[in-house]
């Protein structure tokens, strides 16, 4: 069992140092919660003793604008503004659930410019990720390099829709249109580049002294405890748990590809804290690399949308499909009467099942840790609060 | 494990709370489960040792006009199947047992059926609102819900 810093600050003294406690409100509007989340925080002394979320400041209706709609097509552009640094893959998980709802097999080329468009996004959401959490930990150049890795993915995106942040790509059968030209050339050149400065800023952050010090054994997650609160995503793996939904069950063509699942091995600090659910993030890139040069290289030619009805009326039934998405499992679970329009669709976002751990592997921190801890999350709150 | 091998185990034991089952022709395969058993079911299912289902991937709720429902998405990692659970109750008298001692990620998703659809789970360490503010009006995702004209002196409708 790890010592808590409260246990040691118990035991050196010989007698218990508790004081009274107090009670401190973090957000709604604060650098370190990345976005509006607020947290109230019971402390003693700089020590956390509880840890309360308060989430709902970004809550759109999402799942009440569905049932509104006046066709399936038309949940896609809410469903990029659920989590808006990974738009691509929220849509992914939505016209994966949509077609197992509706029995349709698309093209297969359609299945590999999705696992690109995947793989892409998933290393755009990891930059930000690292980034901003480098940036909590007072390390602000990683940001920088991190970000100017990114703007090549969202040019690679915007060359295709015409969109950088919100893309209404993917639809249900297929795609909105083809690649554009030369497309394929700019993907590989920039992995190559990508290669390069990828290791460079892993040499600048994650093996840093100061960055090692303020992250290994803080906000340990034990496994059994990962699974019970359904974490998925980084946060799983870096517990210990080698379990990823592309490999394990698979919902597009990944078991093509070679590449590996990376499960946090604790080479700093423990399995489970939070080194390690950032050192998952920035190998799972590696991984996405390799799979985006597999799947330009073996591209194959083809239609990119299935002929399905203008007006898609399912049989009546439900049908829950997910995707793993740079935060983990991204689900949606949509129920369908004898009408055009979704009866219920319900989102099981990945960064909200996360985030309800956060009181569990907080306690006993110091307050410093809990913005290492919150970081380490990656919560998107558009996502949380739907 | 087949959906059928493990309808027949829940069958087993608890004859009397399985009231549906569908198979054949559902994109997922459900079994429906008196709500009062809900938490023994799940209990059940968890802790057998062929079954397993450790991971609770979704809990939502569902309103099907009269009635109210809830769905368990479940997967097992050990084994690697799934099994959908489902329960019904009356609108008038929503109550069901809660499953949070089971998978703790339970908590958060049974608030959010309690905050949209007003389902009580009963035994809930803490059901209180989630996404909405705390003195909001009814449970908007209920079908025969109404927009308030007022929040709090601000107008609702746009």
């Amino acid at each position: 069992m790890i010592k808590t810093t409260l246990d040691i600050a118990r035991t050196s003294t010989g007698k218990s140092l508790r004081t009274e406690e107090m009670v401190v409100n973090m957000g709604p509007q604060h650098p370190s919660t990345h976005g509006v989340l607020r947290l109230e925080v019971v402390l003693d002394g700089e020590i956390v003793v509880d840890v309360i979320p308060h989430i709902g400041y970004l809550h759109r209706c999402f799942e009440k604008h569905c049932e509104h709609m006046t066709s399936y097509q038309q949940v896609i552009p809410y469903v990029d503004r659920m989590d808006y640094v990974a738009a691509m893959t929220n849509e992914m998980a939505y016209v994966v659930a949509a077609e197992k709802l509706l029995k349709i097999e698309v093209p297969e080329r359609v299945h590999y410019i999705r696992i690109i468009m995947a793989e892409l996004q998933r290393i755009a959401s990891h930059l930000i990720a690292i980034g901003t959490f480098g940036i909590d930990m007072g390390a602000f150049t990683p940001f920088l390099y991190y970000f100017r890795d990114r703007e090549k993915i969202l040019d690679l995106f915007e060359m295709t829709c015409g969109a950088r942040l919100l893309y209404n790509y993917m639809w249900i059968g297929g795609l909105s249109h083809d690649l554009p030209p030369q497309f394929v050339e700019k993907a590989k050149q920039f992995c190559v580049d990508f290669k390069k400065t990828m290791k460079e800023v892993n040499d600048l952050l994650n093996y840093n002294e100061i960055f090692i010090k303020r992250t290994a054994n803080v906000g340990v997650l034990p496994k059994d405890l990962a699974i019970n609160y359904a974490c998925s995503g980084p946060m799983l793996r870096a517990s210990g748990v080698d379990f990823d939904l592309r490999r394990d069950d698979p919902y597009t063509l990944y078991n093509k590809f070679e590449w590996n699942v990376i499960v946090g091995k604790g080479e700093v600090g423990v399995v489970g804290d939070v080194w390690n659910r950032n050192m998952v993030r920035q190998n799972e890139m590696w991984e996405s690399v390799r799979i985006i040069e597999q799947a330009l290289a073996t591209l194959p030619e083809g239609d990119v949308k299935k002929a399905i009805p203008k007006r898609i009326r399912p049989t009546p039934g439900d049908a829950y499909g997910r995707v793993e998405g740079p935060r983990g499992e991204l689900g949606f679970y949509i129920v369908a009467e004898d009408s055009v329009t979704p009866f219920r669709i319900k989102a099981r976002a990945p960064a909200f099942v996360n985030l309800s751990v956060i009181n569990e592997i907080s306690k006993g921190a110091m307050l410093a840790d809990l913005v290492a801890i919150i970081g380490s999350i990656d919560i998107v709150l558009g996502e949380v609060d739907r | 494990m087949t959906a059928q091998e493990i309808h027949d185990i829940i069958k087993a034991q608890f004859s009397d709370a399985v009231l549906e089952v569908k198979i054949e022709g559902a994109r997922d395969p459900f079994i429906k489960i008196l709500p009062e058993k809900i938490k023994d079911v799940a209990q059940f299912v968890r802790d057998h040792a062929q079954m397993k289902f450790d991971y609770l991937m979704c809990l939502s709720g569902v309103d099907y006009k009269g009635k109210l429902g809830v769905v368990y998405h479940l997967y097992s990692l050990t084994h690697g199947h799934k099994i959908v659970l489902k329960v019904e109750v009356s609108t008038d008298t929503p109550n069901v047992p809660s499953v949070e001692s089971i998978w703790k990620s339970a908590n958060w998703h049974e608030r959010e059926a309690f905050d949209l659809f007003g389902i009580h789970f009963e035994g809930h360490s803490d059901l209180r609102r989630i996404l909405l503010p705390d003195d909001w009006e009814g449970h908007p995702l209920r079908k025969d819900y109404e927009v308030p004209e007022f929040y709090n002196g601000m107008k609702v409708p746009y």
